[in-house]
């Protein structure tokens, strides 16, 4: 009997940039998706020996066992500042972070802002999923209005305890930032958007056109008490309103950039 | 090289890039601006990495980003800045990656003030940031010396794998001295270390990190720290001694205390007094078993420093009470004179102190009477 699995029928494997490790997220996380659409995207552009990847403190602190390049790992809320060291001594690597919004939002507010003002050409990817995962569901910055979390147990409260933020707004004017979008996780769709933004962000870096984000608004089934499903369904009826995606900069010289 | 007349902080800098400074990240703060400024020219201008960040906790994260690739890394800072460089500190320590921090002390705590001090001595000596770690701490009494020591503190970050820090005070930092600065090295300087995350062109890929969720091999990491501390402990001990030979009182100090003591020394040969100086020059591996030594012919020390007494306890801690100390500091940015430093000299022949004494509460109360 004749194996279907040959090389001629194979469309879906491991891309050479992850490694052969089983992640640590829960099941549903979209994480893993991220992490797969950079690894996919760093094949590619055929980058993986000369990239740098800086892990953020949360869920994704070990990124670095999953995405197969160099890996630093940084103190949390520090990652931009990390890769802003390396990229001014290694110009012609690829450096990016990866952050979660508590990690990026909240305590590393200002090394964010200040990397994306000065035009650091690195690559943010930026994971929100509206809550702290790695602590246990704590209320971000990013926070739903009214949302549930293990420290805003009656839902949050915007008189008490603020709004939430909107990063890719925000940096969007700042005269350094090159590309900065929001993408979701949440359809196979949207996920192929997610990838070609990613694609996009790594190339404005490449071109050294100057600060580059891609914000993915991902699911965090644990945190927020539903399945993986529904975590998808709430992702696209809750966050996407709050957190509208789109294009937030794209620069002049990045609208010319042929990819 | 030709000495020339220059200023502490300039000299400082300047002495880094010839020693193969490939980036320097920092934040302005009195009383070590000029280390910053003439970064922010001359880099620049050779083609190397600065960035004034957005605060210390910015630089020092720079660094450490730096620190990973292999490159001669620096940052420099004053007592509030460097408080805030205590969270790098200690993951650049758990990561084992060298840097160098020159650590230019002000008045505290708190905002203090601007003026000399050596009140951050435990801060950097003992630790700072959390977790068992300890930098390499050196102390210059002048500007040569501090010049001399940058890269010598290059080599001792490269060489264990540490942080190096060069602490000095605002009165260094900002005189003006004649001074010979060493050559400029070849740059640039090829860095591969086989530690260095840059990027796995044609090799296995590398991750640098200071994350051991499984406490046994954290513990183990820890061990490899201490030992390679206890190597430090055992071969970079340095201090300079003055008039020892035949000296019945020693006098410590370390920097700038000890520079002054130096003339409150000389002032009290003059008068017959039988008293020398020891000055440490790496407090962090402390000179230990050399006081140790001196206990045997001394009949009294006097620790002076301008803190309330930080370094006493490491003076302490090597007599073990075989010789009575006496303790003078002037403390919050206000320097002892050696005019103070000579009386101080003065009393302790005439009123020796006893073994087992505490410097630090007789001096407290002495203080409180007479500065009011
Ligand atoms: C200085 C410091 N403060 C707090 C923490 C604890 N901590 C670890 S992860 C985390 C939140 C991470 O949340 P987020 O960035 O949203 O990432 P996620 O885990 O959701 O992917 C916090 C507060 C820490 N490690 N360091």
């Amino acid at each position: 009997m004749a194996t279907l699995v040959t090389p001629e029928n194979i469309v879906y494997k491991r891309p050479v940039g992850l490694t052969d490790t089983v992640t640590t997220y829960c099941p549903g996380c979209t994480h893993g998706i991220a992490h797969r659409l950079v690894a996919e995207v760093l094949e590619e552009m055929n980058v993986l020996d000369r990239t740098i990847g800086i892990a953020p403190v949360g869920c994704s602190v070990f990124a670095y066992n999953f995405i197969d390049c160099d890996f630093l790992e940084a103190a949390h809320g520090r990652a931009p500042a990390m890769a802003t060291g390396v990229k001014r001594v290694l110009p012609d690597r690829i450096v990016f972070t990866y952050q979660g919004d508590g990690d990026m939002a909240s305590i590393g507010m200002g090394e964010i802002v200040h990397a994306a003002a000065r035009g650091e050409n690195i690559t943010v990817i930026f994971i929100n999923n509206a809550i702290y995962g790695m602590t246990g569901g704590q209320m971000a910055p990013t926070t739903l209005p009214g949302m549930k979390t293990t420290s805003s147990p009656s839902g949050r409260d915007v008189e008490a305890q603020g709004y939430p933020i909107r990063m890719a707004e925000m940096l969007s004017t700042l005269d350094g930032a090159g590309y900065i979008v929001r993408r979701s996780l949440h359809d196979p769709a949207n996920i192929r958007k997610a990838k070609k933004a990613i694609r996009t962000a790594f190339e404005v870096q490449k071109h050294a056109l100057g600060f580059s984000m891609v914000e993915l608004l991902s699911t965090c089934s644990t945190g927020w008490g539903l399945t993986p499903v529904e975590s998808l369904t709430w992702l696209e009826e809750h966050m996407i309103p709050a957190f509208p995606l789109g294009d937030y900069k794209i620069s002049e010289p990045v609208a010319a950039l042929k990819i | 090289m030709a000495r020339e007349l220059l200023k502490g902080n300039e000299a400082i800098a300047e002495a880094a890039i010839r020693a193969g400074l490939d980036a320097y990240y920092g934040y302005p703060i009195t009383p070590q601006n000029e280390i910053l400024e003439w970064m922010s020219k001359r880099m620049p201008e050779l083609g190397r990495a600065f960035v004034q960040a957005e605060a210390e906790l910015g630089a020092i994260n720079m660094v450490y980003g730096a620190a990973c690739t292999g490159a001669r890394v620096m940052t420099s800072s004053s007592s509030p800045g460097i408080s805030l460089m205590q969270e790098g500190l200690s993951y650049i320590a758990g990561t084992e990656v060298p840097m160098v921090l020159v650590n230019v002390m002000r008045g505290g705590p708190g905002l203090g003030n601007i003026a000399p001090s050596q009140g951050d001595y435990n801060q950097i000596c003992k630790g700072g940031g959390h977790g068992d770690y300890h930098p390499i701490v050196l102390a210059p009494a002048n500007i040569q010396e501090a010049v001399d020591m940058m890269p010598l503190a290059f080599d001792l970050a490269e060489k264990y794998l540490n942080i190096c820090c060069v602490l000095l005070d605002g009165s260094i930092g900002q005189m003006m001295e004649p001074a010979e600065l060493p050559e400029m090295q070849p740059y640039p300087r090829p860095f591969n270390q086989p530690w260095a995350v840059n990027g796995a062109i044609g090799r296995e890929r590398r991750i640098l990190t200071s994350i051991y969720l499984d406490p046994p091999e954290e513990e183990i990491t820890n061990l490899r720290l201490l030992k390679r501390w206890e190597q430090i402990q055992k071969n970079e001990i340095r201090y300079k001694e003055y008039y020892l030979e035949d000296a019945e009182y020693v006098v410590i100090g370390f920097g700038t205390a000890g520079r002054i003591a130096l003339s409150a020394v000389r002032a009290a040969r003059a008068k017959g007094i039988k008293v020398g100086l020891f000055r440490p020059i790496s407090l962090s591996p402390y000179p230990y078993k050399r006081i140790e030594e001196l206990c045997a012919k001394t009949q009294a020390f006097l620790v002076t420093e301008m803190n309330a007494g930080q370094m006493l306890e490491d003076v302490r801690l090597a007599v073990r009470g075989r010789v009575p100390i006496r303790f003078y500091g002037r403390l919050g940015g206000v320097m002892p004179l050696p005019d103070e430093i000579l009386d101080e000299i003065e009393q302790m022949v005439k009123h020796p102190p006893k073994a087992e004494d505490d410097p630090a509460a007789i001096w407290l109360h002495r203080m409180l009477e007479t500065v009011k």
